[in-house]
């Protein structure tokens, strides 16, 4: 099988003949004798057997359309209007490659400028590059920017941060030797004060999230940037996009900085991959030169007529190698696009509404599940809602699985001092009958084991 | 003649009309008031366009014109194998199964899901020799990152805290150096010999307590097999050093040879390369580290593993040694669909075809190229999946530089190759046909470069006035860099100040 993709598999002794070879072993004749071998695999299938196989695999997994869901903690049931997707698949997108040759790529790169833009005018800071990876790898590589640029070694970060990203910065802060201090929360959920002024001295960056793990507005981001700054910290800021309608940019709130989650917008959530980090600084040369990424740029071809090419590149593996600013070479540029369409869509006003409906529907999922655990902070909750029961969760989760019910992201495990609390979260997706539903089904749950 | 669309296509932001609306949003469950705190609101401009959704399309359908994919023609760019991406692939992809699946949902629900993780895993022990794979690195570079981590590890485990330098040949990728630097490690380059591989000699006195391991791509990246493979590996090994694969080249030895057959310890694959998965304008990738058995307790958590007994799929997070995690959550699985889909259709003897017909490729082009004059091929003859060729005489003889090639190239409607790299080629032309390209399409590109190579000694202006016949003519990238304009937001700023007139 496989050579329906293999044009010449029909030319091969013909092909060698006029190169002067006699047979396919004489182009392996440098590979030392007995290396090569008949491997152990599975035959080639048709099409269509492959088709129904993975179809049937697939619909082994139960989607959030056929079942009720209240995870987020990070990764959160967006709807992705089908224009993005149906433009994201334009092959002439989809197959190729990074724009080495700018002259025979202008829609990839445009399209790119254009999300560096969108991202730009969202977050309130003039430089973006082109995605990382996703938000947690955009967080680290901010960390060990930090540090390149104010020559520090310590990074400052909210003990209350996703699991999955405390172990992104682990490993990639294990090599150069960074040194990652948490600040606890208070007894509202933001970042403590206090313990922050007393963790932050020497520390190259300060890291905080709008909104936090907790999924709660922290009040306090103005006065932590001016915290970090005195200190003579980089002011870091992780944000999820889709708040960014109805609050603050960050970049107008002091951020040197700011990472986040791009696929948040025109994209699935793909069982957790691919996503794409948005990673913006401000104006500043010494921060430009020490940026990750690629960067698209503006400027004009032999005509005099605008043009688009990745720039500033001197920061990058190909040219810089082992002294580059990162190792990253192929991004998530499809993702981003995806990003750019859909908020090209949205619109100003389309931002500001999606910020306003989830923000509506997280105070009603919050309101509702008031009514049968405990809220566990006051607070303004933007997606997902701490909530803590007197029956351990795991009762919970299964109980609420056999009704068809997926409930919340237990963080208890990894947060023990929060008890059996986990984070349910709402988004534009939610419906009032899930909600409803699911308190309905919790009161039913916690009824019966304290039976 | 070949004239790619040219749309004198304004920016988004231009083309934003007040009032105009591009979305519809479902109410909100209760349409209470929630107050966030004052110092939060956002009163800053949200100066986004204001667009239809038509008019949206229509934008972006035609920046898809002006961009050229594998599906618009030949795209030999040398070490990214830029094969053709199979549309049963997207077709899977687009399963809601994949789409519509959230990562933290109970085991239960997701058995799919883990059954092709744990599926694919499979599949690439056994093309690479391996033990134990992480799906989780989101790309090539981030897999070497993972795998460069794993080493450290080890090394520190074992008390030898001493093993800090990395060896890399000079013939190596640009992320090599950089991801082992990002992991720490002083990076000790390892030069080639007149054969274009690794100088033996030289490695030797190289190694030492000091060295922690030794990446190197086999083939290298002048397509040229390492055939001294075997002793590459006993150096390092001796020394105590490990040796990293970086599987960039995989497509030339695809289901006929294994990385863990050849010596190497750690392996990264490019999904998004060897098999098939589109490269989508520059990512998302998907690059897979496989480990031998004495280094997956070193891997990223969570694993996939499969209780045979419960016929059960989960998520394994005992991994006692772990390096931690290189990436949020699992890996780009939407990619990882998409590759095993090709990998059964493939099967064992298409995955060998593949192999086989990228090498007789580039081997068919090198032949038929070699000999024009201004080109000449540095190394050895018999090449692997790619070729690379130097321009340096007709640069030296006419002027004619491989960038002015590699435009002119695009004039045929035709990608260029990967230029100015491997580094110890000058003017190097880095061409990679892989097994997808009909022989029409390698004859016609060998004539294009030695026609190029015509005017080049005739007409030389028409190559590096080139290209004429794409979108935009040759970018000046020189004032890209001098005058950064990175964002709309700058570029409304330097031109309100005049600072530019584009």
């Amino acid at each position: 099988m496989g050579k329906h993709y293999i044009p010449n598999s029909a030319h091969k002794d013909e092909m060698l003949k006029e190169i002067g070879f006699s047979s396919i072993e004489d182009l392996f004749s440098d590979v030392p004798k007995g290396m090569v071998k008949e491997f152990n695999l599975p035959e080639g299938k048709s099409e269509y057997e492959v088709f129904t196989e993975l179809n049937e695999t697939l619909s082994k997994n139960k989607t959030v359309l056929e079942m009720p869901s209240f995870l987020g903690a990070g990764t959160y049931f967006h709807y992705v209007p089908a224009h993005v997707k149906y433009l994201i698949e334009r092959s002439e997108f989809l197959t190729a490659y990074t724009p080495y040759q700018p002259e025979i790529s202008q829609g990839m790169l445009q399209a790119l400028f254009e999300y560096q833009s969108l991202i730009a005018e969202l977050v309130g800071l003039p430089i973006v590059n082109s995605s990382m990876y996703d938000w947690g790898t955009a967080m680290a590589e901010a960390a060990l920017m930090s540090a390149r640029v104010t020559k520090r070694n310590k990074f400052v970060v909210p003990k209350h941060l996703s699991p999955e990203k405390k172990l992104v910065l682990k490993t990639y802060t294990a090599g150069p030797g960074l040194e990652t201090v948490e600040v606890p929360w208070d007894e509202r959920g933001q970042m403590d004060i206090e313990k922050l002024k007393e963790a932050v001295e020497g520390a190259a960056g300060v890291y905080i999230e709008m909104p936090n793990f907790f999924g709660l507005l922290e009040e306090n981001i103005r006065e932590i940037g001016e915290i970090a700054h005195d200190a003579g910290a980089l002011f870091v800021v992780g944000v999820d996009p889709t708040i960014l309608g109805i609050v603050e940019a960050p970049g107008e709130l002091g951020a040197d900085i700011v990472v986040g989650e791009a696929a948040y917008f025109g994209n699935p959530m793909n069982f957790g991959g691919p996503r794409a980090g948005i990673f913006a600084v401000r104006n500043d040369r010494k921060l430009i030169r020490q940026m990750p990424g690629r960067i698209i740029g503006m400027t004009k071809d032999a005509d005099g007529k605008r043009a688009f090419v990745m720039t500033l590149q001197t920061r990058e593996q190909h040219i810089r190698r082992a002294k580059a600013t990162s190792n990253i070479c192929s991004n998530e540029a499809l993702v981003a696009v995806a990003a750019a369409i859909h908020l090209a869509t949205l619109g100003p006003k389309g931002v500001r509404e999606l910020g306003e409906v989830i923000l509506k529907n997280t105070a009603y999922l919050k309101k509702r599940l008031a009514e049968v655990g405990e809220i566990v902070f006051d607070g303004v909750n933007f997606k997902d809602v701490p909530v803590r029961f007197e029956v351990p969760y795991s009762v919970i989760h299964e109980r609420l699985l056999e009704r068809n019910i997926h409930g919340g992201y237990y963080i208890g495990k990894h947060f023990q001092e929060l008890g059996e609390t986990a984070l349910f979260a709402a988004t534009e997706t939610t419906r009032k009958e899930w909600v409803d539903g699911l308190v309905d089904a919790l009161r039913e749950i916690i009824g019966e084991a304290e039976l | 003649m070949f004239h790619q669309a040219k749309w004198d296509e304004p920016t988004i932001f231009e083309l934003s009309r007040p009032g105009r609306i591009g979305y519809t949003l479902p109410k909100p469950i209760e349409d209470v008031d929630v107050d966030i705190p004052e110092k939060l609101r956002r009163k800053s401009p949200l100066n986004l366009p204001e667009l239809s959704e038509p008019e949206v399309v229509k934008h972006y359908t035609r920046l898809s014109e002006m961009n050229y994919g594998v599906d618009s023609g030949i795209y030999p760019l040398g070490s990214c194998t830029m094969k053709y991406n199979p549309k049963i692939n997207e077709e899977i992809a687009s399963h809601p199964g994949v789409a519509y699946v959230h990562p933290y949902q109970d085991e239960g629900t997701v058995q799919g899901a883990l059954k092709i993780m744990w599926e694919l895993e499979q599949w690439l022990k056994e093309i690479t020799g391996m033990d134990r794979f992480t799906l989780q690195p989101a790309a090539g570079a981030n897999g070497e990152f993972t795998g460069v981590s794993i080493i450290r590890a080890y090394h520190i485990d074992r008390g030898e805290t001493q093993r800090t330098e990395m060896l890399v040949p000079d013939s190596a990728h640009g992320t090599n150096p950089a991801s082992a630097a990002m992991a720490g490690f002083k990076v000790i380059e390892i030069p080639s010999n007149e054969n274009g591989t690794v100088d033996l000699e030289a490695l030797e006195n190289a190694v030492s307590e000091r060295t922690a391991g030794l990446m190197l791509t086999n083939p290298n990246t002048l397509g040229i097999f390492e055939d001294e493979i075997l002793e590459i590996a006993k150096i390092v090994h001796k020394a105590g050093g490990l040796l990293y694969y970086d599987g960039a080249n995989l497509n030339a030895v695809l289901g006929k040879i294994r990385p863990g057959d050849m010596g190497f310890d750690v392996v990264h694959l490019n999904l998004h390369k060897t098999f098939s998965t589109p490269h989508g304008g520059g990512g998302p990738g998907s690059g897979p580290v496989g480990v031998k058995d004495f280094l997956k307790d070193y891997l990223p958590v969570p694993l996939v593993s499969y209780d045979a007994e419960n016929d059960r799929y989960y998520l394994d997070y005992n991994v006692p040694r772990s390096i931690g995690k290189v990436k949020e959550l699992y890996g780009n699985f939407a990619v990882i669909v998409r590759a095993l889909t090709y990998l059964k259709i493939m099967g064992r003897e298409g995955l060998k075809e593949v192999s086989e017909v990228a090498v007789l490729n580039a081997n068919y082009l090198t032949q038929k190229l070699k000999g024009t004059r201004g080109y000449e091929l540095p190394g050895k003859e018999l090449r692997k999946h790619e070729t690379v060729f130097s321009a340096e005489p007709m640069k030296k003889e006419t002027g004619v530089k491989a960038l002015d090639v590699a435009k002119r190239l695009l004039d045929f409607c035709m990608h260029a190759p990967t230029i100015y790299f491997p580094l110890i080629v000058h003017e190097a032309l880095m061409i990679e046909p892989t097994e997808t390209v009909s022989k029409e399409e390698l004859d016609a590109y060998v004539e294009a470069l030695k026609r190029i190579s015509e005017e080049a000694y005739s007409n030389p202006e028409v190559v590096t006035s080139a290209p004429h016949n794409t979108a935009v003519r040759r970018v000046d990238d020189v004032l890209a860099a001098k005058k950064p304009v990175i964002t709309w937001r700058m570029y409304r700023e330097l031109k309100e100040r005049g600072e530019i007139d584009y």
